[in-house]
């Protein structure tokens, strides 16, 4: 019921245009002051912190919806932080995370941070200690990548303001991982349909080209991967009120980042040259596949921590898998 | 827009049905756990009646039947859990797996009541066994154009002439439930095709064992020469033979088999590496192993939650088997370039022997129980592209 009231919103103000306007540096102003006047920021706050009281299971559909939408504002990041912390938030704040802050030459720095240009805060982590900053306090380097969001930050030492995690100590990173496998798989299904859609429209040799096999078999194999990326990510994000399992995590974000290259791949093969270029939609949501793909880890690392679980795990690879969200 | 894919929402094996694992495991650690790995990589292509009247003994074959016929009346989800488990371990469950997944469901569907009664307690008790007569010569992914044919006499009797091919174990099986035209001829496609229980020892009939790349035997061919079937062999409605393998092939295609044909190759290498602090070099791969298979099982799960309420995810089922063989296809594919990773190691026999069985069969995965294009086909109807 979350999720239809903020479909709402992003029907109305976070379109096409409004991607394209992001990321070309204006501010998303309708967008962003639309979501925080809902009171959405705060869906997942705890109810005697005057929250929605909801939990991470709720925040799946929203995370589908988000990439679905391809939003370009970290709101998902800014709905999900209310699980890490229970207070100290600037309540109208955008926040985005960066879980492995690192010390160096008497500055803090968080490289490669998603959604880092858009955002008005940063959640970090550095060992257990949770630690607050704003991006207007930071060095700010961007990567040069076309129309990306993801920057880089620096800030002086002490700058940052330490919160109490609000369920013993936070673990941002496998909890980043999950809500990019969310945002995955809303994209891999938004991309899925302009696919089909295209394949039903577009004639050639006097058919559609979806009737032909050689299409329709690249669109079923799609079809099974954007299907494997919703039910891993929704597994992932079952059964904890809180903070997910770092397994469950990793299971998920693997899965998502390893069909988002395939599924990026068919939807542009099935499109052709018209796929790729600014002005058709199709870029929107396949430049985040891969974007989404490497942040907070991509298949590789998380595969490694699964690997590392079987590896020190007494039973079967069934049991182990059962086990994962048991 | 299709639907198909709104219908992989996550669902939950209850915990009734896990509580029923423990049983299971305790069982097959007795059964099973010393035989060597290649034999337990045949799972539900070895033909074992001893094990199977065991488990039998146990409550454990037809168990979704009701207990009326002898069954133990669990649901989708409790066979879900039992299955996964003799397939995990690897348990010779070929000789009652066709009954118990399909054949006695279709009998309990579509039989009259005197059918139910003969033959859904042998079923259950272990004492009769099952095959499926689908595929003929000349019929294979088209499976409408059948030739095999059933024609009624003057006393009521049917006679039946044909031949059908690919029965896993036909020439163990006591039955097994045979597509034929009773009308029409194959240009009528799927109209005037019925099904019939056809006993094996009855004269005109003869199997011929077919042997495999492996040296096994699994499948077989089915010679019918005028064979006299008695008036109850036609199972549910003369004509409604097509609609009715389509049920069947709901249930064929939806189980946990179509993930775990390669899970015990897996686990016996995984033992391998450990044995030898060799895990790390792949711990990796296996990682993504994992990850494939945690959303395998959960697209399956979502699956028997349909069958649990009483429906026919026959597009859903396709999907899952297509994306699952693929899985089961990548582990020999992987684990059999990963065990010469280094010349001159030492490997274990027993894995070589099961690497190179799964590795052979294989292909047959994505074949048996309907082809990759059949399904992928399936799939894009199910999108609606025709």
């Amino acid at each position: 019921m979350f999720a239809e009231a903020i479909e709402a919103i992003l029907v109305d103000h976070c379109t096409p245009a409004t991607l394209r306007a992001v990321e070309s540096g204006q501010r998303a102003g309708a967008l962003i002051d639309a979501l925080a006047d809902s009171g959405f920021f705060d869906l997942l706050a705890a109810e005697d912190e005057g929250g929605g009281g909801a939990t991470l299971s709720d925040l799946f559909p929203i995370a589908f919806l988000c990439g679905g939408h391809a939003v370009p504002v970290p709101l998902l990041q800014t709905i999900a932080s209310r699980l890490i912390v229970r207070t100290g938030l600037p309540p109208r704040a955008l926040l985005t995370f960066a879980p492995s802050l690192t010390e160096l030459d008497g500055e803090v720095r968080a490289p490669h941070v998603p959604a880092g240009t858009v955002a008005s805060h940063v959640l970090g982590q550095m060992d257990d200690q949770v630690l607050l900053f704003t991006t207007a306090d930071a060095e700010i380097s961007v990567t040069g990548i076309h129309a990306s969001t993801v920057a880089s930050f620096r800030w002086k030492q002490g700058v940052g303001t330490a919160l109490e995690p609000r369920a013993g100590p936070a673990e941002l990173q496998p909890l980043a991982a999950l809500l990019h496998a969310g945002l995955l798989a809303g994209a891999m299904k938004a991309a899925f349909d302009l696919t089909m859609q295209y394949a039903n429209d577009r004639v050639q040799f006097g058919k559609a080209i979806g009737k032909f096999q050689a299409i329709q078999h690249q669109l079923s194999v799609m079809a099974e991967h954007v299907a494997a990326s919703s039910i891993a990510a929704e597994a992932a994000f079952a059964g904890y009120p809180l903070m997910p399992r770092t397994i469950a995590c990793a299971a998920a974000k693997s899965r998502t980042s390893e069909a988002a290259q395939l599924v990026a791949s068919i939807a542009h093969a099935v499109h052709g040259a018209i796929g790729v270029t600014e002005e058709y939609d199709l870029q929107l949501y396949t430049r985040r596949l891969h974007e989404w793909r490497m942040a907070h880890g991509s298949e590789m690392h998380w595969n490694s921590v699964l690997g590392a679980g079987i590896s020190s795990h007494a039973g079967s690879v069934a049991d182990y898998v059962r086990e994962i969200t048991a | 827009m299709s639907q198909l894919l709104d219908n992989f929402r996550l669902s939950a094996i209850p915990a009734r049905s896990e509580a029923f694992r423990q049983d299971v495991k305790g069982f097959l650690k007795q059964h099973v756990e010393g035989m060597p790995a290649d034999l337990r990589s045949r799972s539900w292509m070895a033909f074992d009646a001893t094990f199977s009247r065991q488990l039998a003994k146990r409550g454990w074959v037809g168990v979704t039947l009701p207990e009326a016929y002898g069954g133990a009346n669990l649901d989708a989800f409790d066979r879900f859990v039992l299955v996964e488990e003799l397939l995990t371990a690897g348990a010779p469950v070929g000789a009652h797996w066709i009954a118990d997944r399909q054949s006695g469901p279709l009998i309990l569907r579509f039989g009259t009541d005197e059918q139910k009664r003969n033959y859904l307690p042998r079923i259950c008790r272990g004492e009769i066994f099952f095959g499926i007569g689908m595929s003929e010569p000349n019929s294979g992914s088209d499976l409408a154009s059948v030739g095999s044919r059933a024609t009624l006499q003057a006393n009521g009797h049917w006679r039946l002439t044909g031949r059908k091919i690919w029965t896993t174990n036909g020439h163990r099986c006591d039955f097994v439930i045979a597509l034929v035209r009773t009308s029409g001829d194959p240009a009528d496609r799927q109209k005037g095709l019925s099904q019939f229980i056809v006993d094996l020892k009855l004269p005109g009939v003869t199997v011929r064992p077919i042997r495999d790349l492996t040296g096994d035997s699994h499948f077989s061919e089915l010679f019918f020469d005028e064979v006299e079937l008695p008036m109850d062999a036609l199972i549910g409605d003369e004509g409604q033979g097509w609609h009715q393998v389509n049920a069947e092939l709901a249930f064929e295609r939806s189980g946990p088999e179509r993930l775990y044909s390669s899970i015990v190759l897996l686990d016996r290498w995984i033992t391998w590496l450990k044995d030898r602090g060799e895990f790390e070099q792949h711990a990796q791969a296996i990682g993504r192993f994992a990850a494939h298979l945690f959303t395998l099982r959960h697209m399956s799960i979502a699956v028997t939650a349909k069958l649990a309420r009483g429906e026919s995810p026959v597009v859903e089922a396709a999907l899952v088997k297509d994306i699952g063989t693929e899985f089961e296809q990548s582990i020999p594919a992987f684990v059999e370039a990963a065990l010469t990773a280094t010349p001159g190691l030492r490997v274990d026999d027993d894995l070589l022997r099961a690497s190179a069985y799964v590795s052979q069969m294989a292909p047959t995965f994505s074949l048996r129980g309907g082809t990759r294009e059949i399904l992928r086909g399936m799939i894009a109807r199910g999108l609606g592209l025709r």
